[in-house]
């Protein structure tokens, strides 16, 4: 489904981000990649939604090159792809529920749809209550649900998730990780960057190991071993 | 489609309503430049009014013999009448003339007795011509010198007057293009300041672009509302600048009659007030439109 086929990314002579990765994502796979800050786990995630271009190799969605997908027609990959952020990135101006909503909205959905939708998967992630409040009127964990409420409702065949628990205390942190391994039993492909020992030794699913940018280890039932 | 639309709409609306506080710094600044923009309409049809005045004042006038018959200062009228470069021609009888003269020096007892002891109408007729422009004086004044009429002409008074007409044309024609030079680079600043203010308006809205990229908008549907708010200040920002010049031309109109010697500005604005408005509104939703189009630009890169 997703394949990095020997990528690298060097930003300067002295900065290389990730050098000569390659491995291949399935369908319905749960993935924790695991390395330092600044071992390439939000680069690799950049390379897959096109945000950034590698300076070398090629990433595969779909058995296309994401990277020669003209920059107009990007819209089209993303909502296939559904993205949760470490600093949650909800638009300040909208709602939890308008936040939702605007990505179906984006995505040519009807007012009936949404109309349906959105109250089904902010009740999903337990936030039905609070669908009018706007961001800042949210906790951390509660924007980190909107942000998965707003990745999952245009039933994406990936989530991913760069360091999605960075921001949020213990108990929310378990929310979020029962949250999207919910979602990955509904045969949502899941990948999820962290640095987050205890998350990744408590999945017992895949883990992809990153040191200096390159792969060190691909384990399928992997822990976090640095 | 339709609903594709309708969101851009709705969304821009209210984002022009949640973001008050950058859609009145906004405004105000989109005010300032209407009001700039209204104030140069006003100045130029004061300065060409002025202008035109002025113009006016300058003529040629020539003089008869008192023996010319009246049917050939006629016909030279006539033939006057037909170049293009003639506004106008005016005929002064040598009765005329004398009563004028008479008009003018009636408290002078001493010119009013000379007149009486003369006994006879020493002045002769004239034509006072106007022409298009003060530049074409001289050609008017040539042609007549040249014409077959010329041995019934006492004198062209172009000749003595030559050189105060050319200095007022060459300061009218300066006058004209200092005042559009100015109201040039005046609306130059103005559209660059209204230019600035909506990018900035934009730039705090940069992450909410990226955000909305990187959910999978496309870059119309991101763009669109940002246009919407760009024609609202628009169109807002008319209306208030109109609002505005209402009170401002009222105080303003009489005074600056007074000193240009009119129009009054106020009865000008009432009635142009259509016009006005629409120039208004097209340079102030040009402007926010476009001003959008281009800030937005620049941040869907990603």
């Amino acid at each position: 489904m997703i394949v990095f086929d020997h990528v690298s990314k060097v930003y300067s002579p002295t900065s290389t981000a990730v050098e000569d990765v390659t491995f291949r994502i399935e369908s319905k796979e749960f993935i924790s990649i695991v390395g330092h800050s600044g071992a390439g786990k939000s680069t690799l995630l950049k390379l897959l939604l096109a945000e950034d271009t590698p300076s070398e190799g090629k990433v595969f969605f779909e058995d296309v090159d994401v990277h020669a997908i003209p920059k107009a027609d990007l819209a089209v990959l993303r909502r296939k792809i559904g993205t949760v952020f470490q600093d949650f990135k909800l638009l300040p101006s909208k709602t939890a529920f308008e936040n939702v909503a605007f990505a179906m909205e984006a995505a040519g959905a009807t007012d009936e749809d949404i109309e349906t939708d959105v109250p089904q998967v902010l009740e999903l992630v337990g936030l039905i209550d609070k669908a009018h409040h706007f961001p800042h009127e949210l906790s951390g964990g509660e924007k980190q649900r909107v942000s998965i409420a707003r990745a999952i409702v245009n039933r994406p065949d990936v989530i991913i998730a760069d360091e999605p628990t960075g921001n949020l205390d213990p108990v929310n942190t378990y929310e979020i990780i029962e949250l999207l391994k919910k979602i990955n039993s509904f045969d949502t492909t899941v990948i999820v960057a962290t640095h987050n020992k205890d998350i990744v030794n408590g999945l017992e699913r895949r883990v992809i190991t990153l040191e200096g940018g390159k792969i060190t280890r691909d384990a399928k039932k992997g822990k976090y071993i640095l | 489609m339709m609903i594709y639309f309708k969101r851009i709409f709705k969304i821009g609306i209210i984002n022009f309503w949640r973001n008050r506080w950058i859609t009145l710094a906004t405004v105000m600044v989109m005010v300032l430049m209407l009001f700039v923009t209204g104030s140069l309409v006003f100045s130029s049809v004061l300065l060409s009014s002025s202008i035109d005045r002025i113009e006016k004042k300058v003529d040629i006038s020539v003089y008869f013999t008192t023996h010319a018959a009246e049917k050939d200062i006629v016909a030279l009228q006539d033939e006057l009448n037909k170049f293009p470069q003639v506004e106008s021609v005016e005929y002064i009888s040598r009765e005329q003339a004398l009563e004028n003269f008479k008009l003018r020096h009636t408290n002078n007892a001493l010119i009013t007795q000379s007149l009486e002891e003369l006994g006879e109408n020493p002045l002769g007729a004239s034509l006072n011509v106007q022409a298009q422009n003060p530049e074409q004086y001289e050609s008017i004044a040539k042609f007549l010198g040249a014409s077959s009429y010329s041995g019934v002409i006492d004198k062209i008074n172009y000749f003595q007057n030559k050189l105060v007409i050319e200095r007022l044309s060459n300061i009218l024609v300066s006058a004209r293009a200092i005042g559009w030079g100015a109201a040039l680079v005046l609306a130059g600043i103005v559209v660059l300041v209204a230019f600035n203010t909506i990018r900035m308006a934009i730039f705090t809205s940069r992450e909410e672009i990226h955000i909305m990229r990187l959910v999978g908008a496309e870059n119309n549907y991101i763009r669109g509302p940002f246009v919407i708010v760009g024609v609202l200040y628009g169109i807002v920002s008319a209306v208030i600048t109109m609002v505005f010049f209402y009170p401002l031309t009222l105080w303003l109109g009489p005074k600056a009659e007074g000193f240009f010697g009119g129009p009054n500005l106020f009865h000008y604005f009432i009635g142009n007030f259509f016009q006005i408005f629409l120039l208004l509104l097209a340079v102030g939703v040009a402007l926010g439109a476009i001003s959008s189009i281009i800030a937005v630009r620049k941040h869907l890169t990603i």
